[in-house]
């Protein structure tokens, strides 16, 4: 249990960090910052009691927009992604009563893997840009943005599941 | 009663999810306006000092460019110098209007609806809201938040951004805005249509707001419509590029609170 809360505590920080003072700073063409530290969503564990997991999806954003200046579209829409992250889970999986206490994302077959991790990063994508524009005039832009800078996240998120999986076996 | 606690109880989890997500819209339609983003900004120590850590990485990759632009500027101060009767200097402080100070852009983004910079001077520096920000190739912004070491920028590139400018060759003057589109491209409305203006025009501040000085360069004319009664899109090629961005000065009018006053009294 400690040691769980250690390593989300110790992940929130190592994403927050790497997403504001590096991954901010990219400007893939001109204008694709790939948003990582939607990776927190994928690990956190899942539990029955998702009160927590609101609450601490929230803070993320939020500490994500106190240093971009943003008010508080990052928060917005990770608490969004988060709240939706169980239910589509549920429905990629097929099934109500999977133990997900024994659940790992890195144990699930690639494509169910690359979906579920494509559906939640567009969802977050959408109220992302939704909230940043504000206005239903720019749903073109919002779209366009949210597809582009979407594909480099999922990119990123994949390769890096991937990657703490392989860092978990090696440590156990 | 007892159904609305029972109706609490089964949904708390959508209700704390709605809750949330009503703060963060909250959050953000405060922060669209000018000078009541209070809380959510990277004026605090901490986050302001992890920024400074991280352009200090980050700046290498500018410092040719950074060079290039202070020898520049160097050089159009020495022909200045030159062009002043020699080495008559201004000793009287009553006619020095405006005050600089420089400062190095620790965060910037351009990419978004509303940009903001971050800067690393603050109160202590003297920094206070609505002061200017321009560098020797244009203006950058207006200081919108301040703490006691950081301040952050509303970018020209920003919805709320609304500066006075004005026609070099003429005196007629417009409101710069910015539609949200190109970081190289800028908006100029309200240009009445006796305004005799040409493609490659170039586009200063004008002296009507206290905010900014007369004749700080922002950009020239790139296109327009014109029709019988108004020119239309306006399209200001800005000088800056505002993607990369190394010191600025912030620009404090000195007598600021005299006209304030002097406004108040009317």
């Amino acid at each position: 249990m400690t040691r769980d809360t250690l390593n989300i505590a110790f992940r929130f920080l190592f994403l927050v960090l790497l997403q504001n003072l590096i991954l901010n700073n990219i400007y893939f063409f001109g204008y694709i910052n790939p948003n990582l530290y939607l990776l927190f969503i994928f690990l956190y564990p899942i539990e029955t009691k998702r009160t927590n997991f609101l609450f601490v999806s929230f803070f993320l954003g939020l500490t994500i927009d106190v240093f971009s200046n943003s008010g508080g579209i990052n928060a917005g829409a990770t608490v969004a992604t988060a709240y939706l992250s169980l239910p589509i889970l549920k429905i990629l999986l097929n099934s109500q009563d999977t133990d997900f206490k024994l659940f790992k994302l890195s144990n699930e077959p690639f494509l169910k893997i690359l979906v579920y991790v494509s559906l939640l990063t567009f969802i977050h994508h959408i109220f992302l840009f939704s909230f940043e524009y504000f206005s239903t005039q720019q749903i073109g832009m919002i779209l366009y943005k949210a597809f582009t800078t979407s594909c480099f996240t999922i990119v990123l998120i994949v390769l890096s599941i991937y990657l703490s999986k392989k860092n978990i076996a090696t440590n156990q | 009663m007892q159904q609305i606690a029972y109706f609490i109880k089964k949904y708390n989890y959508f209700l704390l999810f709605l809750l949330l997500e009503f703060i963060s819209v909250a959050l953000t339609i405060r922060s669209h306006s000018y000078h009541r983003s209070k809380f959510i900004n990277s004026t605090y120590s901490i986050t302001g000092k992890l920024l400074d850590i991280s352009m200090s990485i980050f700046e290498y990759g500018h410092l040719k460019s950074d060079n290039f632009r202070l020898a520049e500027e160097n050089a159009k101060l020495r022909t200045l110098m030159d062009t002043y009767s020699k080495g008559e200097i201004i000793l009287d402080t009553a006619k020095i209007k405006n005050k600089f100070v420089a400062a190095k852009v620790i965060q910037n983004s351009y990419t978004k609806q509303n940009n903001v910079l971050t800067i690393d001077k603050g109160q202590s520096d003297g920094i206070l809201e609505d002061m200017g920000v321009a560098n020797s190739s244009g203006i950058i912004g207006i200081i919108n938040n301040t703490s006691a070491k950081y301040a952050t920028v509303l970018s020209v590139l920003n919805e709320n951004s609304k500066i006075n400018a004005k026609l070099k060759n003429n005196n007629y003057f417009g409101t710069l805005t910015w539609n949200g589109k190109d970081h190289r491209y800028s908006q100029l409305l309200d240009i009445q249509r006796q305004a005799n203006i040409k493609i490659g025009d170039t586009v200063v501040t004008g002296g009507k707001s206290i905010v900014f000085p007369e004749n700080i360069p922002i950009g020239k004319i790139k296109r327009f419509d014109a029709s019988n009664k108004n020119y239309s899109n306006i399209e200001i090629e800005l000088f800056n590029d505002m993607s990369n961005l190394g010191f600025v000065y912030v620009i404090e009018n000195i007598d600021k609170k005299e006209i304030l006053d002097l406004r108040n009294n009317d």
